[in-house]
């Protein structure tokens, strides 16, 4: 099978903003994936119990889905067009019309009905992104910026990705930049997307978000082996370690993805500052890479001992502490 | 993380590779392909596994006659009642009842359809366990 146009795929850490980004690439506007993520304003921390998935506690490293593209989009005065649909059908006709125009479009699926998917990844989760940039007669042609190369995929498989239901439902959402200024404000946009990620993790009162959430996490993880027994205690460790490495988060539940940022960022705006916060994000970055590997021995059972839990419970503090630090520096960097 | 040190454990990708960022040797942060890492695997089989066993429990009863056979596809299919209701436009209610062998029976060819179109199954292998005989 041969591609009918070219595209420009970029392989990506996560695919917000590999989507985001390889949209506007198509458009002529080509920036690194960090910055978008940063002019997004994506870096979060979330673990609460109020909210299940799976009958597990919802844990987020990030943003919720699509407020990195509405966020870094606005920011840079892109005007952004969303369409959802009430059938599969009207949201079949609709893609296939703008890609028949030349356009490449932006959707929301479900990654459990997506063949290409490797099977042991497939998992009821509605807020994969991707992007769709050419039909032939067998089916469509996507940028899955989570792949290295484009991918083919069947119209029913396509069609039952945009339209699954629960939480995140996508409703055949699709989205595509209708205007992009001559010259965007980029600076602008990064000092903004760098002030708004300072509040969401350092300011937010009341709940479990930011550096507040990893610490009342840490408080509570020691004592879920005796309160809620191994199992569950095991499979909610499993559950926080896969949010921050199986998904797509370019490594450490996107700490090293806002480095990188943080380093992009100091380039542009002229702040050498910046190149120190990069590094101490870095080194953030491998000590969560640290808990998730004690984390893995808990569920392998290879750590039996409550020591195992207790040591996870001291890197979240200390994780708190430091995040808390950089971000404070950052504030007064900026 | 340095370039270097981007795990390349063959992992729960199937072959195929993610995108890490990670430290060139001059320092600055590039994207490295990594076929995966022994810890995602590890949790990810974790969680497949509470899946894979809770399938089978449902599967024996199943065969026990104390659930339907519409029991197992949603199990297996990663849904509950209130996903698959939202998915079939029928009532969490009516979900639950049709859980019932007796009542499953009985449904029409357009409800077992539905079902069997929210799973991307037919009707003849949405009324049976895979792997037994009608």
């Amino acid at each position: 099978m041969s591609v009918p146009r070219a595209f420009p795929h970029r392989h990506s850490g996560h695919c917000e903003t590999g989507t985001l980004g390889a949209l506007l690439r198509d458009r002529g506007l080509d920036l690194p994936e960090p910055l978008w993520f940063g002019m997004g304003s994506g870096l979060f921390f979330l673990h609460t119990g109020l909210l299940k998935v799976g009958g597990l506690p919802v844990t987020a490293y990030r943003v919720a889905p699509l407020a990195i593209v509405r966020t870094a989009t606005r920011r840079l005065g892109i005007r952004m067009r969303y369409e959802r649909f009430r059938d599969a059908g009207a949201a079949t006709r609709r893609l296939e019309e703008l890609l028949s125009q030349g356009l490449a479009v932006g959707l929301q699926t479900c990654v459990y009905w997506l063949p290409y998917f490797p099977s042991t990844m497939r998992f009821q989760f509605n807020g994969h992104n991707l992007v769709a940039f050419a039909r032939d007669d067998a089916g469509y042609w996507l940028s899955d910026t989570v792949f290295e190369e484009v991918v083919h995929c069947a119209p029913e498989a396509l069609a039952r990705a945009r339209f699954a239901r629960g939480a995140f439902a996508p409703r055949g959402l699709l989205y595509y930049p209708e205007a992009i200024p001559d010259d965007p404000d980029i600076e602008g946009a990064i000092r903004a997307g760098i002030r708004s990620t300072c509040r969401q993790v350092l300011d937010i009162p009341l709940l479990p978000v930011g550096v507040r959430g990893i610490r009342a996490l840490g408080r509570d993880i020691g004592r879920w082996p005796a309160r809620l027994g191994v199992d569950r205690a095991r499979a909610q460790v499993a559950q926080i370690v896969r949010m921050q490495e199986e998904i797509g988060t370019g490594g450490a539940g996107f700490r090293f993805l806002f480095a990188a940022f943080l380093a992009e960022a100091g380039l542009r705006l002229d702040l050498p500052g910046l190149q120190d916060l990069s590094r101490e994000m870095t080194a953030i970055g491998d000590e969560w890479r640290q808990f998730a590997l004690v984390g893995a021995h808990i569920c392998k059972g290879t750590r039996t001992d409550a020591g195992a839990y207790q040591e996870l419970a001291a890197f979240l503090v200390g994780l708190a502490g430091r995040e808390e630090g950089l971000f404070r520096a950052l504030r007064a960097a900026i | 993380m340095k370039a270097n040190e981007v795990p390349q454990d063959d992992s729960i990708l199937e072959g195929r590779r993610r995108a890490c960022y990670a430290l060139d040797a001059q320092g600055r942060y590039v994207v490295v392909a990594s076929r995966g890492w022994e810890v995602e695997r590890i949790v990810n089989e974790h969680a497949r596994e509470a899946l894979r066993v809770e399938l089978e429990a449902v599967r024996l009863r199943v065969l026990a006659g104390k659930a339907s056979a519409l029991a197992y596809h949603m199990t297996a299919c990663q849904m509950d009642c209130r996903l698959l209701a939202a998915n079939t436009g029928l009532s969490r209610f009516r979900v639950r009842r049709h859980l019932r062998p007796k009542v499953f029976a009985h449904l029409t060819h357009a409800t077992l359809e539905r079902y069997a179109h929210a799973f991307g199954l037919s009707v003849a292998e949405l009324t049976r366990l895979p792997g037994v005989a009608v």
